[in-house]
């Protein structure tokens, strides 16, 4: 292993990371704002977006892969590494879900989401922000308060479906708008998820400790 | 009841402090590796292991350090007795310049071992053991400096065996040879394990975590860290096995 080599490339992986996190977080947003603002290019941009994130996805898997086979890092260099291998294919995750949301969204002829759905949106997205702050910072602290703010989508996602039932009860025929609105909201939690499994590698990284 | 139980050691060449206050444990039929940067007190204490040191002048030991239930770290043991349960392997394959049969069935010998039959099944047995026999039988009565390196390395093993030993004491025993040669060895000892105690120096910490049980990480003569191998590679408990591991010092 030579040290100042695998610290330039740790140093990259980091970058990625955040660059890849940023994706996501944009991916989220985009979706919100098809959504909330009946924007369908925005909608649009993060169906582009996936696979961007997924390409990003793969680039850093070469660098993981790299750094591992030339390098051999050890002990808190190779649980970066293979948190970061583990990590990526929760982005990966994230991305596709925001995308596939966005093409629901699309498809919804400019009808709006609610506002339980837009704090859904708002909470998932900084959950993706501080899991790869987390990451970088070694903030374990931080990768807690990630894994601990679930709790609050899963509230939010509770919330969202008595409001999309009031809404059934209300206008009983505007069941498909209805349905379009559940999966949404169950996307954003599922978002939420990942952030969560995320958040768990980022503790591993940093003190070896994998989740239950 | 641990293959061998170090208490205490405190090792001086002279006025110099090589090795301080070291307590290890060493399980039966476990693999345990001794790492640590050059100078940092590793081979000296695998040399306290069979009294090694004793052949090295102004060298002064204290502490205990008991194999089973023997004290050995005391004037008048049976040094030759010891030695014959606590085998070694050194860096460098240093086979004897005679045959290859003759370098297994020398340690035998000079235990009062004079019977050709049971010698020559000390030998394939122990020839076998190293995984060496299929490749010399046909010329056991050549010289032994005719091996390869790798050959001759476990030649040395096969040498260490043929008095029936219950410790293997191995420092840098692949650091000469060919990748190929070091898988074989790696793969003998993890063979050899399944009936001996076995402690290897080695400075390839690829190899300490490929082979080994434990891990001891020795720094300035002192004991670091002892732990289970994965653990110690993945997460150490101190910050200086971190340093040495991740290659910040070293």
């Amino acid at each position: 292993m030579i040290r100042s080599r695998l610290d330039k490339e740790l140093q990259d992986l980091n970058t990625e990371m955040l660059a890849m996190g940023a994706m996501c977080e944009k991916a989220i947003q985009l979706a919100d704002k098809g959504l909330m603002e009946g924007n369908t290019f925005a909608a649009s941009q993060a169906v582009t977006l996936e696979n961007e994130i997924r390409q990003k996805g793969k680039s850093v898997e070469a660098l993981c892969l790299r750094m591992l086979l030339l390098q051999q890092p050890m002990a808190s260099d190779l649980r970066a590494v293979s948190a970061a291998l583990k990590m990526i294919t929760d982005m990966a995750r994230i991305g596709e879900i925001a995308s596939d949301m966005s093409e629901i969204i699309t498809s919804m002829d400019g009808r709006l989401g609610i506002l339980s759905i837009n704090d859904m949106a708002a909470k998932t997205s900084e959950m993706v922000s501080d899991v790869i702050n987390a990451f970088v910072h070694q903030d374990t602290e931080l990768a807690r308060r990630v894994i601990n703010a679930d709790d609050e989508v899963d509230q939010l996602f509770l919330k969202t479906r008595s409001d999309i039932i009031e809404k059934i009860i209300q206008s009983p025929d505007d069941g498909a708008y209805a349905v379009d609105l559940v999966m949404i909201s169950k996307y954003y939690e599922k978002i939420g998820d990942h952030a969560v499994n995320i958040a768990g590698w980022v503790i591993y990284s940093i003190t070896g400790e994998q989740a239950a | 009841m641990p293959a061998i139980s170090v208490t205490n050691l405190n090792l001086w060449y002279g006025s110099f402090q090589a090795l301080k206050n070291v307590s290890l444990d060493m399980q039966e039929r476990q693999i345990t590796a001794l790492i640590g940067p050059s100078g940092c007190g590793k081979s000296t204490f695998l040399k306290c292991l069979n009294r090694m040191n004793d052949l090295v002048g102004g060298c002064r030991v204290e502490g205990s350090i008991r194999i089973g239930e023997t004290e050995i770290n005391q004037p008048g043991g049976d040094l030759s007795d010891l030695r014959r349960r606590v085998g070694m392997v050194f860096q460098k394959p240093n086979p004897f310049a005679m045959s290859i049969y003759e370098n297994v069935a020398y340690g035998p010998m000079v235990h009062g071992e004079k019977d050709p039959h049971v010698l020559n099944g000390i030998v394939e047995q122990s020839l076998r053991k190293a995984a060496l026999f299929d490749e010399v039988k046909d010329r056991l009565h050549k010289p032994a400096l005719g091996l390869s390196g790798g050959q001759a390395q476990r030649l040395c093993i096969a040498r260490a065996l043929a008095v029936q030993p219950e410790i293997l004491l191995m420092d840098e025993p692949t650091s000469a040879l060919d990748p190929i040669a070091t898988a074989k060895i790696e793969e003998l000892s993890l063979q050899l394990a399944k009936e001996y105690s076995i402690v290897i120096v080695t400075h390839n910490m690829q190899q300490a975590m490929r082979i080994s049980d434990r891990t001891a990480f020795f720094l300035l003569g002192e004991l670091i860290e002892a732990n289970d191998t994965e653990t110690l590679f993945s997460h150490p408990a101190c910050r200086k096995t971190e340093e040495y591991i991740t290659g910040r010092f070293g």
